[in-house]
């Protein structure tokens, strides 16, 4: 499968999914660091993707939503922003009801099938 | 011309900011201090006005394209219409340290 498919599965078949530089468990990038720690907050799961882990998405996710940073959000198929944009959603209150509204419309989703 | 000076006059240029700061902040990174790779941005400029953040990033992140292709690899940005800069009270968030992940790129 070409990278960009690959990606492209990853961001519509995950409610929330981080790209990210580490683990949340062992980030290994400050920026990555802080926003995944922001998502945490939230609790809802979500998926991750290390993109340390995996070179060739490390090197064209870039252009997947033409986004030249680590780390990448996104909710509901739609690139939400890197840190500083997750940081601040997270500061006005507005990041978790958006995760938690993505994660149950995912759970309706799935329960419908 | 350095990074920094080359970012400042093109946001100059292109957003007529009310308050510009840009910090070079590679040192607090896993680079040479001379790297330039990674930078802070504090953008106050009437031009965001009625712009979602996303927006604005990646308004900078355009005026800024070439400066990514030549090792910029890091950008912090805070971007705020004037009114919204008065609201927090007139500063930048600090940046988080380095966890050691810069020298994979």
């Amino acid at each position: 499968m070409d990278v960009l498919e690959r990606i492209d599965e990853q961001v519509k078949g995950n409610a929330v999914v981080i790209y990210m530089k580490g683990t949340p468990q062992f980030p290994q990038c400050g920026f990555s660091m802080r926003a995944v720690q922001a998502l945490q907050e939230c609790g809802v799961p979500f998926a991750y993707v290390n993109v340390l882990q995996d070179p060739e998405i490390f090197e064209h996710l870039p252009r997947y939503a033409d986004w030249p940073t680590f780390p990448q959000l996104y909710i509901d198929g739609e690139l939400v922003g890197g840190c500083d944009i997750t940081l601040e959603l997270h500061a006005s209150g507005e990041l978790r009801p958006m995760v938690e509204q993505a994660a149950a419309r995912a759970e309706g989703g799935a329960a419908a099938r | 011309m350095n990074r920094r000076t080359r970012i400042e006059n093109r946001l100059r240029e292109a957003l007529e900011p009310l308050h510009l700061d840009v910090v070079d902040e590679s040192y607090m990174h896993a680079v040479t201090p001379d790297a330039e790779s990674h930078f802070k941005l504090l953008v106050v400029s009437e031009a965001f006005a009625g712009q979602a953040l996303i927006e604005r990033h990646r308004t900078i992140n355009t005026l800024l394209a070439e400066e990514f292709e030549q090792g910029l690899h890091a950008l912090s940005q805070h971007t705020w219409t004037p009114e919204e800069w008065h609201e927090k009270g007139g500063v930048a968030p600090q940046s988080p340290p380095c966890q050691g992940g810069s020298g994979a790129a």
